[in-house]
């Protein structure tokens, strides 16, 4: 019989099928319930931010006072009303801001008011005499001694106990890598490249805006709405700064209209919830504008990098020395982890002896920094697979030959110590070489334009602390469909759709007979630590899975005991118990809440079957301060690879690219084509942040806060021909082998494209977005036209 | 700031609406009838989010004030469906993984709508065409040009 479980075990139906997601019917039919969709009611109050205009700036005074007395405005808060800090890795934030204004935006007043209108006439009223200071700009300066001090009581902050912030400068975390002897292996590299690169501050922009909506009763409970990534981490992070007790916070988060990270951790959420505390048993409404999102929301940080590399003649890479300063904006308490996870991967995913890096979060005067899907990724890669490009080159080795030849393999010494799991990334840079055509050159489909194909290679891990949590139940019905509860929210990724298959799949019944509930409540809903990392496949996949398996041997236990067999007798198979032994056969239905009859009528056995299940990885360790060593940073790492095909106009510098390929290594696909769909989706994303975006910053300011002057991909932009590769090589603690790929699809698209410019036109674009006229002026400097 | 009464066709329901002069379509379909479909993703007339149908015409509803709909005809994503039976469009979405976190799905319907309605095999550079208004963060497009290619290759959508 054990055999018969093991072979159960192995992929359950329907696991690996590419059913339709869970949430389309609502989603396509505009029935799907978003944060600004649920109905208040007549006692909702609006929210407006009253904002310093200044980078940089001491608040001398505010005064509230008109503001207050304008008809129809019900409270005005600022920072005296809540003192304490608040942040994820790093409590370096205050609510609203007591002595100083770190960017533009960042928020000194808080208006409720019975209309929008209203609050944001208030506001205008709220007069604030600042002291303007000397902003810090760039990162790279901010780190010296020469820089204005940012956070002056950065060595009170709280902070959690891998980060190391350096007190007395404007450096939040200093994360180092020493590994080997960089220094004793130069004199043996035949071929050294040496770069700097520039990667700008990009946004996440999901086409819904922040909100969030509090309400504070009588008692002291807190209610808050929101579009949140983070329902558990805002719970205790606003009971925390509240001075409250976690169980009188109840966050409530409806679907996610796109998150990226955006939505990560708690950023405006406080505003609302602080406000809200001042007018008691009313909701209070804070709904970001388009353009406060552009100035308030969480960017990705901007990244000056340094790399040094080189490899001996057979082209090994035999040393790595790499320096990244990080513009971590105005408060780095969640993106220090950031900088961390920068760090610990610095090598990229080469298998390199010695290795120095220095990872440094910077305070600026810039927006607040916070993860952006990839999370530190995208921008180191950016510049380290184009690093590797150049010296492939140098030493007159293929690419992708020079990748085959270095990238980590299973059983590799990674570079922070830690021995690498399988992995199938050499599988996946084949299969994109393989299917780019890797060496074949076609002709350009015009004179003027210049053909050049590229490829780039990633990897990432889950970045968290080492011992984020996940929980899951599984309730039976009546009719013997199940209920799915989580923690982990549906952004668009496709999260409850993948939960409600491994629930079918461990329990045995078809997936069209469970639901995921929701929306995702703190007060029902099992924990979770947080929508991020793409961890929830894997890790809340691992607690729904133990859940069903919990269900199901509850299931079997009670019917094996009414037909007097041995539960390893029993299976449940599309919704039906049967017996291998007796062939009995009953379905689920009303057994799974009414139990079943003893024989001649002597009682009733069972009950209503409740399954629960956890997930916590217990094995990973710290890592030495001064030198990154340790025996598991990571749970795991996803690796892949991206190829793309493009064509270069040398008349007017336009890249057009023809067409993609990517190949993750995603452990098991649950779902292969959300897979796809992800893949797809994080690869536009990649090719708009190359080709488009950037978050103009003058003096501190930013100008372009618009989707008119910050544009993203749209459909005419998306490559026609892009193709997903699946590749599995099973995680060891992976539900059926699965890990996460949400992020990692935009992790190499920036260098592929930068390497296939290379290839077309012989020329380093330099920092992105590689707009046409960027690309034009590099050629011209190239002396490639005239 | 003055109300206005006015008459307006909603997925073919005659409504009575009281509105203030300066409030938009966006927010009148939300706020005063209750018809969340349609999204608000800028307010600026940038993100295609909360596109409808007004006089067969597509357009970005907080662009539109509601006075001017006095009289008028808006069909919304409620009314994309019949009795439960999904449009051809919508199904077609489905099929082809083209829904995400479904912030703009409303509004790429409805594009697509008006883009059938006025061109019932529309090519693949037309679709793109089409919905070039209609940001989606999400899905990189394909997948939504493909569905909409299905739905065209259904004779009974035009009908519908
Ligand atoms: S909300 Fe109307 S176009 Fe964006
Ligand atoms: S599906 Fe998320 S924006 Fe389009």
């Amino acid at each position: 019989m054990a055999n018969k479980e093991a072979q159960r075990e192995k992929i359950p139906n329907p696991i690996g099928v590419s059913v339709p997601r869970i949430d389309a019917r609502e989603k396509v039919t505009g029935a799907a319930i978003y944060a600004d969709d649920i109905q208040y009611g007549p006692g909702l109050l609006y929210a407006r931010i009253k904002r310093s205009p200044h980078p940089h700036a001491l608040i001398k005074s505010i005064d509230c006072s008109k503001a207050k007395a304008l008809p129809g405005v019900k409270a005005v808060v600022t920072g005296d009303d809540f003192p304490g800090y608040i942040g994820l890795y790093l409590q370096d934030r205050y609510i609203f801001c007591r002595d100083r204004v770190r960017y533009v935006g960042d928020p000194v007043a808080g208006v409720a008011a019975i209309s929008e209108e209203i609050a944001e006439q208030a506001v205008e009223l709220i007069n604030v005499e600042y002291e303007v200071l000397e902003p810090v700009l760039n990162p790279e300066f901010g780190a010296g001694p020469d820089a204005a001090i940012i956070h002056p009581k950065l060595g009170e902050y709280v902070v959690a106990n891998f980060i190391f912030p350096e007190p007395g400068s404007n450096i939040s975390n200093h994360f180092r890598i020493r590994k080997g002897d960089v220094e004793g292996a130069w004199k043996d590299c035949a071929a050294i490249v040496e770069k700097r690169y520039q990667i700008p501050h990009v946004q996440h922009v999901p086409i819904e805006p922040h909100i969030a909506v509090a309400k504070v009763d009588e008692n002291g409970k807190v209610t808050l709405w929101g579009s949140s990534q983070s329902p558990f981490a805002q719970r205790n992070l606003i009971a925390s700064a509240l001075g409250k007790s976690q169980s009188d916070v109840e966050v409530i988060a409806p679907f996610v209209g796109g998150g990226f990270g955006s939505k990560a951790g708690v950023s405006m959420e406080s505003l609302a919830v602080a406000i809200a505390t001042r007018v008691k048993g009313r909701p209070v409404k804070l709904r970001l504008t388009r353009e406060e999102e552009f100035y308030t929301a969480f960017v990705r940080q901007g990244l000056i990098a340094y790399f040094k590399m080189g490899c001996d003649k057979d082209g090994r890479l035999l040393a790595m020395e790499n320096r990244f300063y990080w513009d971590g904006g105005a408060y780095t308490e969640y993106s220090v982890n950031i900088t961390r996870a920068a760090g610990y991967s610095s090598s990229g995913p080469y298998d390199v002896p010695n290795v120095k890096a220095d990872s440094y979060c910077v305070y600026t005067n810039h927006p607040v920094t916070g993860p952006m899907r990839g999370f530190g990724m995208p921008e180191m890669h950016s510049g380290l697979e184009q690093c590797i490009d150049d010296l492939a080159h140098e030493i007159g080795i293929d690419p992708v030959q020079f990748r085959l030849l270095n990238c980590v393999r299973t059983g590799d010494t990674i570079v922070t110590g830690m021995k690498m799991h399988p992995t199938g990334l050499s599988e996946c840079i084949e299969k994109v070489a393989k299917a780019i055509q890797w060496g074949e050159k076609a002709p350009p489909s015009a004179p003027n334009k210049r053909r050049g194909k590229g490829i780039a290679i990633m990897w990432k891990a889950p970045a968290m602390p080492p011992n984020a949590g996940s929980s899951a139940w599984v309730e039976m019905n009546e009719d013997g469909t199940a209920t799915v509860g989580v923690g982990g929210q549906e952004l668009g990724q496709g999260t409850f759709t993948v939960m409600a298959q491994m629930a079918a799949g461990a329990l045995g019944i078809p997936y069209e007979d469970v639901r995921v509930a929701r929306p995702v409540d703190t007060d029902y809903s099992p924990y979770e630590w947080q929508t991020v990392a793409s961890r929830l496949t894997w890790s809340m996949g691992n607690a729904v899975v133990n859940a069903a398996k919990d269900a199901r041997r509850q299931i079997l236990e009670m019917v094996a005991q009414s037909w007097d067999e041995n539960p390893d007798d029993l299976d449940i198979v599309n919704g039906v118990v049967i017996s291998y032994k007796s062939e009995e056969a009953v379905p689920l239905k009303n057994l799974v809440i009414y139990g079943l009859p003893k024989p001649n009528d002597q009682g009733w056995i069972g009950g209503p079957v409740v399954g629960r299940g956890k997930f916590m990885p217990t094995y990973v360790t710290g890592l030495d301060p001064q030198t990154g060593q340790g025996p598991r940073a990571v749970v795991h790492y996803t690796t892949g690879a991206e190829a793309v095909e493009l064509e270069v106009d040398i008349e007017t510098g336009k890249v057009e690219v023809i067409r993609g390929v990517a190949a993750f290594d995603v452990g098991k696909a649950i779902n292969p084509d959300m897979v796809k769909a992800q893949v797809e989706g994080g690869f536009v994303q990649g090719l708009s942040t190359a080709f488009f975006e950037s978050l103009i910053l003058k003096d501190g300011v930013l100008q372009n806060p618009s989707f008119v002057d910050y544009r993203i991909a749209t459909s005419a932009d998306a490559p026609k021909d892009i193709q997903a590769i699946i590749v599995e090589v099973a995680q060891d603690d992976g539900p059926y082998g699965a890990r996460g790929v949400g992020e990692h699809p935009l992790v190499p698209t920036i260098p592929a494209i930068g390497n296939a410019i290379y290839d077309a036109i012989g020329v380093r674009v330099g920092a992105p977005p590689f707009s046409a006229e960027k690309v034009y002026l590099a050629m011209v400097d190239a002396g490639i036209i005239a | 700031m003055s109300n206005h009464k006015i008459n307006v066709t909603v997925n073919g329901e005659v409504e009575v609406v009281e509105v203030p002069a300066n409030m938009t379509l966006l927010r009148m379909l939300r706020e005063k009838l209750a018809l969340t479909g349609t999204k608000n993703g800028c307010s600026a007339g940038e993100c295609g989010a909360c596109t409808v149908i007004l006089n067969g015409e597509p357009v970005n509803s907080c662009m539109v004030l509601a006075v001017e709909c006095d009289g008028a005809s808006v069909m919304t994503i409620e009314g994309l469906s019949k009795d439960g039976q999904l449009h051809a469009l919508q199904q077609a979405v489905i099929d082809q993984g083209a829904v995400q976190c479904g912030f703009c799905t409303p509004g790429v319907l409805m594009s697509a709508y008006a883009l059938l309605q006025r061109n019932a095999k529309p090519t693949d550079e037309e679709i793109r065409e089409a919905l070039v208004g209609n940001l989606c963060r999400c899905t990189g497009y394909n997948r939504i040009v493909e569905a909409v290619k299905q739905a065209a290759d259904q004779p009974e959508t035009v009908a519908a």
